[in-house]
């Protein structure tokens, strides 16, 4: 709800020059919109992950507790409240511009955004407006054509307004239940230049954005709703950008609100291409509008209301004097970040680059994968890793967090030292796994060798188990003989299920070959 | 110089509402109000806000929050431990 109202606001020079490019509907558009580039900028909330709210002192670990449970006279906007900077959030908010190649202003001040809305107790919001923190960043991501920098406008900083209940649902409440313990959370707004060009980047920037948040230790993404995106998207025709006013001089643009997951981003953003192709098509323009992402259904929705810019009545916040941090950046010690780790990774441990993609995309992946890779045979324990513990962990809806490291570095060696076949690994993973959602006490790897009688043995008892097969299943060596191929495949099967997967797969092809094609001679 | 759609617009943000023979008087407050405003606008010489006030910060400890039943106190109506509002569309 609250997004509705969040709009980010122009600086001179930037953003203010694109979004006056956006004229009407030009005469003559092309009748191709399939064809038409789509432009999209986004501007993201983030929950800076700091104890204490942005201006009083109440604690910002509100999830578990009642409604109306971490307020004080600050955070409820009660007369004579005097906010305070939280010096924690400038800082956090100073190493994201850092990291992201951006220039702190000398001076940054704090503003009202004023708007009324059950989610503000004060009916403004305190925000930054014509002097952020920080603004002229950039974010490389993979785009759809390779590596590409995406600008950022600029950073600012914000409290998060309160949250608003609907018993019953949002479309037949007849009234709002409304919680302050989110009223004062920081949020930092990284607002960017329209440089991505499908919903794919979109979304590939949000999770670089997510992951370089994380590196910076300022940003929690598991707290539900600790991110929150609006995205401005627009089609616009092959050479309408002018390379003068470093604008498009084609379509309006539509600005899509609510969007709270990094897939829902990808999925509003496909659905609004759609629905404007569709006008374009139909030869209607495509109106300013702002939207709303309605996540259970997939699709956007037209807004009622929209305030304009000069409603918000900006003023600065008298009760807060100016920022001046900018010296401060030259101390912050910025920390490895996803791109250079990917890079080590590749030169120490000799990861592939998509397995090093992989286990750098979350800080806490990168973490357990140098544990495992320090104790055990580093490239086995990238593809195990990213290939296998990943899926498996997916597949129940589990996080690294609940896997201890020591299991996958048992199970890594067990492997190299071939004590346990691949297949057999697999359902050593699988059963550990299955035992933390049963939530069963640990096992250790070899605990479920033993438990479920998995471990590899020496090719000892393959010979007796190819002789039994051969020596029951007389039709299909019989078909064998006379050239039919799935006939192998089936008395390999058989030998497997007697050797029970504890036989090196190649190795048994080989030996049931050698003994079906030396018969008879 | 403010008009009475002016006001009238206003009193919409604020969710004010105004009847028809309070807009002139309305009207003639608010420009009264920015009279005064043009009046300051002729002292002489530089205004600037103290300069020596920046970075007033507080450390990131956290202190007690108030009761669930001390926040509602002021609250017209509750409802389950929240603030009950109007619903604004
Ligand atoms: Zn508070």
């Amino acid at each position: 709800m609250n997004m509705e109202n969040m709009t980010a606001v122009p600086i001179a020079g930037s953003r203010s020059e694109q979004s006056a490019g956006y004229i009407s509907q030009a005469a003559g558009s092309p009748p191709h919109p399939e064809a038409d580039e789509t432009i999209i900028g986004l501007e993201v909330h983030c929950q800076l992950d700091t104890a204490t709210k942005l201006f009083c002192a109440c604690s910002t670990d509100y999830r578990s507790d009642g409604p109306n449970t971490h307020t004080c006279p600050v955070c409820l906007g009660l007369p004579g409240a005097l906010p305070k900077i939280n010096r924690k959030a400038v800082e956090f908010a100073l190493r994201v511009a850092k990291a992201l190649n951006c220039e702190v202003l000398l001076e940054s001040v704090f503003s009202r955004k004023n708007y009324f809305y059950p989610d503000l107790d004060k009916a403004f919001q305190i925000s930054q407006y014509d002097k952020p923190l920080a603004v002229g960043g950039y974010l490389v991501i993979e785009g759809d054509k390779g590596e590409k920098m995406v600008r950022i406008t600029r950073v600012h900083m914000e409290e998060d307004p309160g949250r608003l209940v609907h018993k019953g649902g949002v479309d037949r409440a007849r009234y709002s239940l409304v919680d302050y313990n989110r009223a004062g959370i920081p949020l930092i707004e990284i607002v960017t230049e329209p440089d991505m060009r499908s919903p794919k980047e979109a979304r590939r920037f949000l999770n670089k954005l997510r992951v370089t948040l994380e590196y910076l230790s300022v940003f929690d993404s598991d707290k539900e709703g600790s991110l929150r995106v609006d995205a401005n998207i627009s089609l616009q025709p092959e050479g309408w950008f002018d390379r003068e006013k470093k604008s498009y001089k084609g379509r309006n643009r539509v600005e899509v609100k609510n969007i709270s997951s990094y897939k829902g981003v990808e999925k509003a953003l496909t659905f609004e291409i759609t629905r404007q192709r569709n006008v374009i098509r139909k030869g209607h323009p495509i109106e300013q509008a702002t939207r709303h992402f309605v996540e259970t259904q997939g699709i956007t929705t037209a807004s009622r209301s929209k305030e304009e810019e000069q409603d918000y009545r900006y003023f600065p916040e008298p009760d807060l004097c100016p920022l001046r941090v900018s010296s401060w950046v030259e101390q912050i010690d910025l920390p490895e970040l996803p791109d250079a780790r990917r890079a080590r990774f590749i030169g120490q441990y000799g990861c592939s680059p998509n397995h090093a993609r992989t286990l750098t995309g979350d800080l806490k992946l990168a973490d357990f994968y140098e544990k495992v890779a320090g104790n055990a045979d580093p490239a086995l324990s990238a593809t195990w890793v990213a290939d296998t513990l990943i899926g498996e962990l997916n597949y129940r809806d589990l996080g690294i967090g609940s896997v201890t490291p020591s299991h996958i570095i048992e199970l890594v060696n067990l492997v190299k030292s071939k004590t346990l076949t691949d297949k057999n690994a697999i359902d050593v993973i699988r059963a550990i796994l299955d035992g933390i959602l049963q939530k069963q006490p640990a096992e250790t790897p070899s605990q479920v060798v033993k438990r479920l009688d998995l471990g590899a043995t020496d090719s000892g008892i393959a010979p007796a188990a190819i002789a039994d097969v051969i020596r029951e299943q007389p039709q299909a060596v019989a078909d064998y003989e006379s050239g039919k191929k799935e006939a192998f495949m089936f008395l390999i099967g058989q030998v497997m299920k007697k050797t029970r997967g504890k036989a090196d797969p190649a190795e048994l092809n080989a030996m049931l070959r050698d003994a079906l094609d030396g018969r008879g001679q | 110089m403010v008009f009475e759609r002016d006001v009238e617009h206003i009193a919409g943000l604020a969710d004010i509402g105004i009847v028809k023979e309070e807009l002139d008087e309305f009207t003639i407050q608010f420009n009264r109000i920015l009279d005064y405003f043009d009046i300051l606008d002729t002292v002489e010489g530089d205004c600037v806000y103290e300069q020596d006030r920046y970075n007033v910060l507080r450390e990131d400890v956290i202190s007690p929050s108030l009761s669930q039943e001390d926040a509602l106190k002021n609250a017209g109506e509750t409802e389950d431990g929240f603030f009950k509002a109007p619903r604004v569309m």
